[in-house]
């Protein structure tokens, strides 16, 4: 008997011993979140646009999975499934859209990529060169221009009628080319544009990387008798390599974004079966056609395989002992 | 110490690369130049030229006097210094907010944020949602939906959690609250990193091409680079239509001059800041590399 009524009263004093922690719990949330009041309210304008801008257009997704009638809305278009996402792959499109993307994502990871890295090493050998600055400003500026902008001075360099390049071409005695309306020159057109656009900001990290080496294993390596090419290969480039991996990762969880603008605005009919690719399909299906539902499917098809690539790839990094992304 | 001859080839060689590179990088900006300040008749007659022979200031006469054009740089205008600012705002309030290690759910936010950086719902999506709060047509489809992003807020309040606690102890002390803390102690201490990204949000801006193309369609609400668009690239095919036909047909100047003179016009509000910024740069760069 006695033993029962203890081991009663031991669990009720424990269970009201529990609800006085909760309540205390709940009560210092309660403190905590008046006594920060004006913090929230700092945030709060910050909460309200992801909430608004990017959470709700995510529950938007669900559209891919209808056969979506603005008439209707989300709530009473009928559901269809996977429908919308098969049909895209089994869609010849689909080949084309993958291997122009994978095509111009790849000359851009062999030819753009190293690029910055080369520049911001030769940049870094100009210490205390008063030259340093102007070729900085120089070649960070087309960065800030727009791709509209960029597009229309390719055309003024580089079209059959006006372009500069070809009436120089001319005047060599050789024949013209077609630059913009060949699809041969298609890919390689767009990673020039890209290579003079960011390749000069891309050395802004790898700068400042270098700028934390210290100069003392300069110094050492010099007194070791290590010439300049020494010193770059086993001092300054192992300095970046961090930074260097994290930016690969990052340019891998990217391989299926093409930017839009430059590829919607490069694009003319000549060159339209190498230049097609995910977002300028999605822009053509979805607001130009109106087809809401399947285009809505391939933007999603599009992001989940990002989103599996940035992780893999950061998991990646982690595994060789870097810090990764996230 | 000194030089020895493979340093001083080394350096040499180097310099000369870099200086090919600079001149590279420059040519196509000198030749707009060079075009449109050329006189349109010359051009047409001359074509390429390293140097005008005739120097003429028509093209920007012209442009300058023409509404759509200066329409366009006015939504544009307006669309970069509000849409700045605003950015500012919201960008290192919740930073601020989150770097305060005392905020409860505050990793939660964090998460959230960071979730949005990783996966985005495409192109339809959010454009069913402009056209559901009826922001199609309005200058504020441009700038509310580009108010922040997941990078800026984490790479902001990267920056604030490097400010001393020290400092907001002592503004307690002379009695400030939260907010207090952030417009008086805190932001003129990030003023260069304000700079910095101030300047990416302005040219982002300024820039806004694609989502324009999305959600405006009203002539007279363009921003500056659908019209550069009509001009520029568009002008040839049926469907461009708009400006460059109106601008061309009311007058006779060449499209080549004018155009050039649209694009320098166009970046000469970017030249103008960017001295002032430059030295900010690498303070941002995390923020460009990893945006693109």
């Amino acid at each position: 008997m006695d033993s029962q009524m203890d081991t009663a009263g031991k669990t009720k004093i424990e269970s009201a011993y529990k609800k006085s922690l909760a309540t205390e719990r709940r009560r210092s949330i309660w403190n905590g979140v008046k006594r920060d009041r004006f913090l929230y309210l700092l945030a709060l304008p910050g909460i309200v646009f992801f909430i608004l801008f990017k959470y709700v257009p995510m529950w938007g997704i669900v559209i891919s999975f209808q056969d979506y009638s603005p008439y209707q809305g989300m709530w009473a278009s009928p559901w269809v499934g996977f429908e919308h996402y098969i049909r895209f792959f089994s869609n010849p499109d689909f080949l084309i859209l993958f291997r122009n993307t994978m095509a111009i994502n790849l000359l851009s990871l062999v030819f753009f990529f190293p690029l910055p890295i080369l520049l911001s090493v030769m940049m870094n050998e100009l210490r205390g060169n008063k030259f340093r600055k102007t070729i900085q400003s120089i070649v960070y500026l087309p960065h800030f221009l727009s791709w509209v902008i960029i597009v229309g001075i390719t055309f003024l360099l580089l079209s059959t009628g006006e372009g500069i390049i070809n009436q120089l071409l001319v005047a060599a005695g050789l024949n013209k080319i077609d630059f913009l309306t060949n699809s041969n020159y298609f890919w390689g057109l767009l990673t020039v544009q890209s290579i003079w656009k960011d390749a000069g900001w891309g050395t802004v990290l790898f700068l400042a990387a270098m700028a934390g080496i210290d100069p003392q294993l300069n110094e050492a390596a010099k007194i070791d008798g290590a010439g300049r090419f020494r010193q770059i290969w086993h001092i300054t480039l192992p300095g970046i390599r961090s930074v260097v991996i994290i930016l690969l990762i990052l340019r891998i969880g990217h391989i299926m974004d093409v930017g839009f603008e430059q590829v919607f605005l490069m694009t003319n009919g000549a060159v339209s079966e190498v230049a097609d690719v995910f977002d300028t399909y999605v822009y053509r299906l979805g607001i130009k056609q109106g087809q809401l539902s399947f285009s809505t499917a391939v933007g999603v098809f599009k992001s989940l395989v990002g989103l599996i690539l940035v992780v893999g790839a950061n998991k990646l990094a982690k595994k060789f002992g870097e810090d990764g992304v996230y | 110490m000194l030089q020895s001859k493979n340093d001083r080839l080394f350096n040499a060689t180097n310099l000369f690369f870099l200086i090919v590179i600079g001149l590279v990088t420059l040519f196509p900006l000198y030749y707009v130049l060079v075009v449109s300040f050329s006189d349109p008749a010359e051009f047409i007659r001359n074509k390429a030229t390293l140097f005008p022979k005739k120097w003429s200031l028509d093209s920007y006469r012209y442009l300058l006097s023409t509404d759509s054009f200066m329409r366009a740089m006015g939504n544009s205008a307006f669309l970069a210094t509000v849409g700045t600012v605003l950015s500012l705002f919201v960008t290192s309030c919740l930073s601020y907010a989150l770097s305060r290690r005392r905020l409860q759910g505050r990793r939660v936010m964090m998460l959230l944020i960071l979730l949005t950086t990783l996966f985005n719902p495409g192109i339809i999506p959010p454009y069913l949602l402009i056209r559901d709060l009826n922001l199609i047509n309005s200058i504020w489809s441009l700038i509310l939906p580009a108010l922040t992003s997941g990078w800026y807020v984490l790479l902001m309040k990267g920056f604030f959690d490097s400010i001393p606690t020290s400092l907001e102890e002592a503004a307690r002390i002379d009695g400030c609250n939260d907010i207090g803390v952030w417009w008086r102690i805190i932001l003129p201490l990030s003023l260069p990193s304000l700079a910095a990204f101030g300047l990416f949000y302005a040219v982002a801006y300024w820039n806004t091409f694609f989502t324009a193309l999305l959600y405006i369609n009203d002539f007279n609400k363009q921003p500056l680079q659908v019209l550069l668009q009509n001009m520029l690239i568009d002008s040839s095919t049926a469907s461009g239509g708009t400006a460059a036909v109106e601008m061309t047909a009311e007058q006779q100047i060449p499209s080549e001059t004018l155009k050039m003179a649209a694009v320098v016009i166009a970046t000469v509000p970017i030249l103008m800041v960017y001295p002032f910024l430059q030295k900010h740069f690498a303070k941002g760069a995390m923020v460009g590399s990893v945006k693109e």
